[in-house]
């Protein structure tokens, strides 16, 4: 056994020592009030995370069994915020297929449609608001982003000596973001799409820092959804609705596109430069195209990205 | 088996109440240290419920001051090895004893370290997918994960070396090389790999072409060695004025060189990459044209980076100079290299990565107020770790709290050395 108390001191009297252990004690109890008063604002902190989701595993160790109850917690979850039962399916890559998306810069207007469905398809967070495409106006003869304006506010597009560049995820064949993430919480998929696992990531947005096409978004606080804007028809590596803390970007819509339908950013647009498809089928108009046009590029060549998602020209 | 634990409990007992006495100096500075510690709480209480938008980062800038100081602190870290150098390869007899409170300082700016990268992280209730086993640490492949690794095992080494050592000059033991040499050893590679991993950090990213450059790496090892034992210079003439502890001017002049020779390199390799990313002209220089003269009307950095290469300029040529055998211009001179790197390394290095976005878009950063009050009180509990580890070491390494002055009148602290250890009293 320790002895519990420090062997008593010669020169303090009793007098002097309990004004001592008064004083120690009053420290210890001041002490521990201003340490609960610091962390009062803990009060607010309301279901940050359920004893579910904090020991749930990553998503490639879920067996089917852990899958099905993963989204029926999400169902509840969503339910309880929302007000509206989602239909959650863990949507697999097809056989088969590896999606390619090409841009057609002669026809885009840079009506920012695309920007806005998307947000309405994916349950991006309204307030602050998330958006995964990013239209840049650039002026004719340069493909440098530096000269495009990402702000500009136009009575009517397309406004004369000016092209449109949407920019989103470029679904990278060598993805910077996959390979920086600390947690795996990241990764490409067989049919091309890079996933986030909105459960496992940490937050660290080192993918953000990483990605050379400013893609990535983070949610800085809660997201904030109306009820009547949220789209129920939901995957669990896509647009069911992200906690606080998490990163996420463009999925090539996978609730759709893995359900064989078009992403909503191509449905939505007026011009019909967006074309989307497989790739490995040869009478896909993505085939078509990349065999057809004669003008490629792919955003940033020079970093190795090689990226899915293709620019051309018609002229 | 039975008794050498208790008698390791006593050692704890007994380092752990000279920590709590002292003079109303002691009590003054540890209130001081744990009222802005707390505050740091508060205000990071405050990001949990609310989320990192109460800081000043964006999408476009996405670190900020944490990564900074994170940055800076790795340093600090990593430079405590610039004694262990001198005192294990060249024999240096003036630093031995000084060693272990350059190792302290590490221990303690580790533990800066690791907090200002978890209060970074958007979701620190899943810290645990880091851990290896049953979370899923991207090793190799992640250079964060290279990061989390080398900075937990160099934090254990330090302990390691210090607890031993410490405890082994309590017992009056001769420690046993096998115990320490090789871990000093490790650690002197470790500190090295510390700050290069950090510094691969940033230099493994292709779409920033402001860090990713060879030279981010040899300049974050010229600044820590010039600002770390910047830091312990100081350090050991507070520890000198206010314990008694003998420590000799010659051990302070010897790392007077040390800081010497490393912000002569530190400039010359600022000079370096000034000169690359402005003479070329190319558009990957834009981020460097941000942080220097500004950029498009918008140049929040610029007063910044001058004022740290002004610090910077100043300091070398202090160092260079004679007048800083004298230690008080020795102290300005540390003062302001740690000052002048702090910045460089911090908002001169991390915050213009960001700038523009690599879609060109310009948005600017300015840390928030709640923002800085974490920064501070993460600070502010470094320091009281410190002030707590020194506390502890100094008594013991004075032989002042020895094994053999157990069961004795316990010292207040504040004695002089020279004080008699009283007669043993009936208990």
């Amino acid at each position: 056994m320790t002895p519990t108390l420090p062997p008593p001191d010669d020169k303090t009297s009793d007098a002097s020592m309990s004004r001592r252990n008064f004083l120690r004690g009053a420290a210890a109890f001041g002490g521990l009030t201003a340490l609960a008063a610091s962390l009062a604002p803990l009060r607010q902190l309301e279901d940050f995370s359920s004893s579910e989701e904090f020991l749930q595993k990553y998503y490639k160790e879920l067996t089917p069994d852990d899958m099905t109850k993963v989204i029926s917690r999400i169902e509840r979850e969503v339910q309880k915020e929302y007000g509206i039962r989602p239909h959650v399916r863990d949507l697999k890559p097809m056989d088969g297929v590896e999606f390619v998306y090409c841009l057609n810069l002669t026809r885009c207007i840079g009506c920012r449609k695309c920007v806005h469905a998307c947000v309405n398809e994916n349950n991006q967070s309204r307030n602050p608001e998330i958006q995964y495409i990013r239209v840049l106006k650039m002026p004719h003869g340069s493909m440098d982003v530096e000269k495009g304006d990402h702000t500009y506010e136009a009575k009517s597009v397309p406004e004369k000596g000016f092209f449109y560049m949407p920019v989103q995820c470029q679904q990278c064949q060598n993805p910077p973001c996959v390979k920086v993430c600390p947690v795996n919480a990241t990764w490409q998929e067989k049919d091309g799409i890079t996933v986030i696992d909105y459960d496992w990531c940490i937050g660290c947005r080192y993918c953000e820092a990483a990605c050379p096409y400013w893609a990535r978004r983070f949610n800085f606080t809660k997201p904030e959804i109306p009820k009547e804007r949220l789209n129920p028809n939901m995957a669990y590596l896509g647009n069911r609705p992200r906690k606080q803390g998490v990163m996420e970007k463009c999925h090539f819509c996978i609730q759709r596109t893995r359900a064989g339908k078009y992403p909503a950013c191509l449905e939505v647009c007026p011009v019909g430069a967006r074309k989307f498809g497989n790739i490995l089928d040869p009478e896909s108009e993505v085939s078509y195209i990349m065999r057809e046009k004669r003008v490629f590029i792919q955003l940033k060549e020079e970093m190795g990205t090689s990226p899915r998602f293709f620019y051309y020209f018609d002229k | 088996m039975i008794t050498a634990a208790r008698n390791y409990m006593i050692f704890i007992r007994r380092c752990t109440r000279i920590a709590f006495v002292g003079d109303w100096r002691y009590y003054a500075w540890m209130g001081l240290l744990t009222v802005i510690s707390l505050l740091g709480l508060n205000a990071y209480a405050k990001q949990l419920v609310h989320g990192l938008i109460v800081t000043g980062m964006s999408d476009e800038v996405s670190w900020g001051v944490y990564i900074a100081n994170f940055t800076f602190l790795v340093g600090v870290a990593a430079a405590a090895v610039m004694m262990v150098i001198p005192v294990y390869i060249y024999d240096n007899e003036e630093l031995h004893d000084l060693v272990i409170f350059g190792e302290l300082l590490a221990v303690a700016a580790i533990i800066m370290c690791l907090a200002f990268v978890t209060v970074d992280l958007g979701r620190p209730d899943r810290f645990w997918h880091l851990i290896p086993g049953i979370g899923q640490l991207n090793f190799p492949r992640s250079m964060l994960s290279w990061d989390v690794i080398v900075l937990n095992g160099y934090l254990l080494l330090n302990v390691h070396i210090c607890g031993y050592l410490l405890y082994c000059r309590y017992q009056n033991k001769k420690p046993g090389k096998w115990f320490y040499i090789p871990f000093v050893f490790t650690a002197i590679i470790w500190a090295v790999s510390i700050h290069t991993v950090t510094a691969f950090l940033y230099v493994g990213l292709g779409g920033r072409p402001f860090w990713n450059a060879s030279i981010v790496g040899p300049r974050f090892l010229a600044s820590a060695f010039t600002a770390g034992p910047a830091i312990i210079i100081l350090a050991l003439q507070i520890i000198r004025h206010y314990t008694h502890y003998r420590i000799t001017d010659k051990a302070l002049l010897t790392l007077r060189s040390i800081v010497q020779v490393s912000m002569i390199i530190n400039v010359f390799l600022l000079v370096c990459e000034v000169f690359k990313e402005f003479y070329s002209g190319t558009t990957h220089g834009v981020s460097a044209r941000y942080l220097f003269v500004g950029l498009h009307g918008h140049h929040a950095l610029v007063p910044w980076i001058w004022t740290a290469i002004t610090l910077n300029l100043v300091a070398m040529v202090i160092l260079v100079l004679p007048v800083s055998r004298s230690l008080r211009w020795l102290d300005v001179a540390c003062v302001l290299s740690i000052v002048g790197i702090w910045i460089e390394k911090g908002m001169g290095l991390v915050i213009p990565g960001f700038i523009p976005t690599p879609l060109g878009a310009i948005v600017e950063y300015v840390p928030s107020l709640n923002e800085t009050l974490v920064c501070l009180g993460i600070w502010a509990f470094g320091l009281l770790c410190y002030t707590i580890f020194l506390r502890m070491s100094v008594p013991i390494l004075q032989g002042r709290i020895a094994k053999s002055n157990e069961g004795q009148p316990e010292i207040q602290g504040d004695e002089p050395e020279t004080a008699p250890v009283a007669d043993p009293l009936p208990h």
